[in-house]
């Protein structure tokens, strides 16, 4: 068997989303896209440096109030705003994640957790900013009007013009996050991840690597925050909240850590569940913790740790293994 | 300057949500300083105990001193409730890293949050005082119900009640020493198993005994899980995980800068507790009490 080239295959497939020309297709795809990119800025954490954030939300929330604000209280033009969404975001990252790599393990998730809950708390009270707690509501869409001039493309709905532009800025972020996770800086992150003592025994600025680490998922996690708020076609304060930072947690254990497409999988899955879900019943989140607990004792590799370990498995024996090494992301979990 | 009475008032108000609080966080507390897991399900353990409380309430009448019996039952069924959690569950996520035990306990807040809605349905639902208590007195102009009096020689009692059983009893001693180091304790022959399904039955026990002992002042509302989680949370952090008398100073602190945050601030009392958090966590991650670890 040739091996496929699945990124493509799967842009291509988000590129023909529109042309099924319905209404909700477009509305999930958007939504798995945005959420994708959430999951898979935490995973550089999570997965490649081996740190328990559990206040991803902050970075999120952060990112969606700059970019809305800038869009709808200064009619600031898209591009500028969602960028300085995602810078933001990255600054509070450093600002935050600079206390934060000070302390390990569960200190450090439960020192993100506060830091995210005092965000949470300045969106929900800071009425004359922020809205308070009706939030920010009616955030624009972007100018698209030029879209509308395009040969193939003008005909289709602002929502899927929408859904075009998400799609092309969140291809360009995961190939941005591949770089960095192929980079030599991101082999540095996961030999942090596999042995923090050892790294630093070698020279290895151990804190200053997981700060830059951190400052770029909280600018990605930004840029999806910003993405998601023009979506949702308004910004409130439970972007924020501390359940909305285990949605990502969970989205990646559902997809598998140990893989670089893993987050993006599990939060499809995550977001196509909940579709289903919610169509015939309203306790979703029971469902939800339900499929969590199965996954954490059953299939810890998740969605795709477990179907590698399946083709693994069913790989004709006379197949000679490659002799280098398998690529250090992709090695299941953390060692 | 406002009046006497009315500060004092406010300090009262302070004082009895920091009570509550603290026999809530002391088992959060607890559980954390034996088992090492933070555990998110604590709150939800608190909303059953009060629904539980307001069900047994229901059973036995409203009138009379029931009231006390379906507490009592309410805690004990939490524990139990805890007891089977612990040992059918999460014991087996011990050796498993951070990750796991957050998202499980985190998968309990979600599947116990809905398995409320689907008993007591989505009504706000409030239980009255018991009659012994229903009355209300005058001190220093500030009018004061009994049962919030009550509350403030209970919850410490209770909470001092755990502290002598933890440092001055045989069974304390063992408890602390699963907390320092669990092998050694089990080469020495003790059954560290049932020590952490014991605490964390015990931790649960002060989770559904608060949420009880809450409904005559709350009305029970869906959502009050996840709410109580963070404040409790925030107080064991600024008191110092797994410290006892950091998390009663922990409680106190944060009753009281959320009661006078409201009048100086009015907007920001939240954000107040929360800047206090983390100024603690920056300046002493373990907590104003705590013990750094190693």
């Amino acid at each position: 068997m040739k091996r496929v080239p699945w990124t493509v295959v799967v842009l291509i497939a988000g590129l023909v989303v529109p042309f099924l020309g319905s209404r909700f297709y477009t509305f999930v795809a958007t939504d798995i896209v945005i959420l994708a990119l959430f999951a898979m800025s935490l995973n550089l954490l999570l997965g490649y440096t081996g740190l328990v954030s559990f206040g991803h939300a902050a970075y999120f929330g952060i990112g969606a109030y700059t970019c809305g604000l800038l869009m709808k209280s200064v009619g600031a033009p898209f591009l500028p705003s969602l960028l300085a969404g995602g810078v933001m975001a990255a600054a509070f990252a450093l600002l935050f994640g600079f206390f934060c790599v000070r302390l390990t393990r569960i200190y450090f998730a439960m020192l993100t957790l506060a830091f995210a809950q005092i965000v949470w708390a300045i969106c929900f009270k800071w009425n004359d900013v922020t809205g308070g707690e009706q939030g920010l509501p009616s955030v624009p869409y972007p100018e698209m009007g030029w879209m509308g001039s395009l040969p193939v493309l003008g005909d289709f709905r602002a929502g899927d013009h929408f859904y075009l532009i998400v799609l092309v800025i969140v291809a360009l972020c995961f190939a941005a996050l591949r770089r960095i996770v192929d980079s030599p800086f991101g082999r540095v992150l996961t030999v942090i991840r596999d042995n923090a003592e050892r790294a630093q025994f070698i020279g290895v600025n151990v804190r200053g690597y997981q700060l830059a680490a951190f400052v770029v998922a909280g600018f990605f996690a930004g840029i999806s925050g910003a993405l998601f708020g023009i979506f949702n076609r308004g910004v409130f304060p439970d972007f924020c909240y501390w359940t909305k930072s285990a949605e990502p947690l969970i989205m990646t254990i559902l997809g598998g850590m140990g893989v670089f497409w893993g987050p993006a999988i599990g939060a499809a899955a995550f977001i196509v569940l909940n579709q289903q879900i919610t169509s015939y019943t309203q306790y979703w989140p029971f469902m939800m913790g339900t499929v969590l607990i199965v996954l954490l004792y059953a299939f810890p590799g998740g969605i795709a740790g477990t179907l590698k370990g399946v083709i693994e498995r069913l790989r004709p024996r006379f197949v000679a293994e490659p002799l280098i090494a398998p690529e250090m992301g992709n090695r299941d979990a953390r060692g | 300057m406002p009046e006497f009475s009315f500060l004092f008032g406010q300090f009262l108000g302070g004082l009895t949500a920091a009570m509550f609080l603290f026999l809530i966080a002391s088992g959060l507390s607890l559980i954390f300083g034996v088992l090492r897991v933070l555990n998110f399900a604590h709150g939800s353990f608190y909303m059953i105990g009060a629904y539980l409380a307001w069900q047994f309430v229901r059973w036995i009448g409203p009138t009379g001193e029931g009231f006390w019996l379906a507490a009592l039952g309410s805690a004990l069924s939490i524990a139990l409730l805890g007891g089977i959690v612990e040992r059918v569950l999460l014991r087996h996520l011990y050796d498993r890293e951070e990750l796991y035990q957050l998202l499980f306990t985190y998968a309990l807040v979600l599947i116990l949050g809905d398995v409320a809605k689907v008993l007591w349905g989505t009504q706000q639902l409030s239980v009255s005082r018991p009659p012994s208590l229903a009355g209300s007195s005058q001190v220093f102009g500030a009018t004061i119900p009994h049962y919030n009096l009550f509350i403030m020689v209970l919850c410490p009692s209770i909470a001092l009640g755990f502290w002598y059983l933890l440092q001055r009893t045989a069974l304390g001693r063992i408890v602390r020493a699963a907390a320092l180091d669990r092998e050694t304790l089990g080469t020495l022959g003790a059954n560290v198993g049932w020590v952490y399904t014991g605490m964390f039955m015990a931790g649960s026990f002060l989770a559904g005994l608060g949420g009880a002992l809450v409904t005559p002042i709350k009305s029970i509302v869906p959502g009050m899980d996840v709410d109580v989680i963070v404040e409790a949370f925030i107080v064991v952090v600024i008191g110092g995980l797994g410290s006892f008398w950091g998390t009663f100073l922990g409680a106190l602190i944060y009753g009281q800068v959320l009661s006078f945050g409201i009048l100086v601030f009015p907007r920001f009392s939240i954000f107040a507790v929360s800047v206090l958090m983390a100024a603690v966590l920056i300046v002493r991650p373990w907590g104003l009490l705590g013990r750094p670890l190693k």
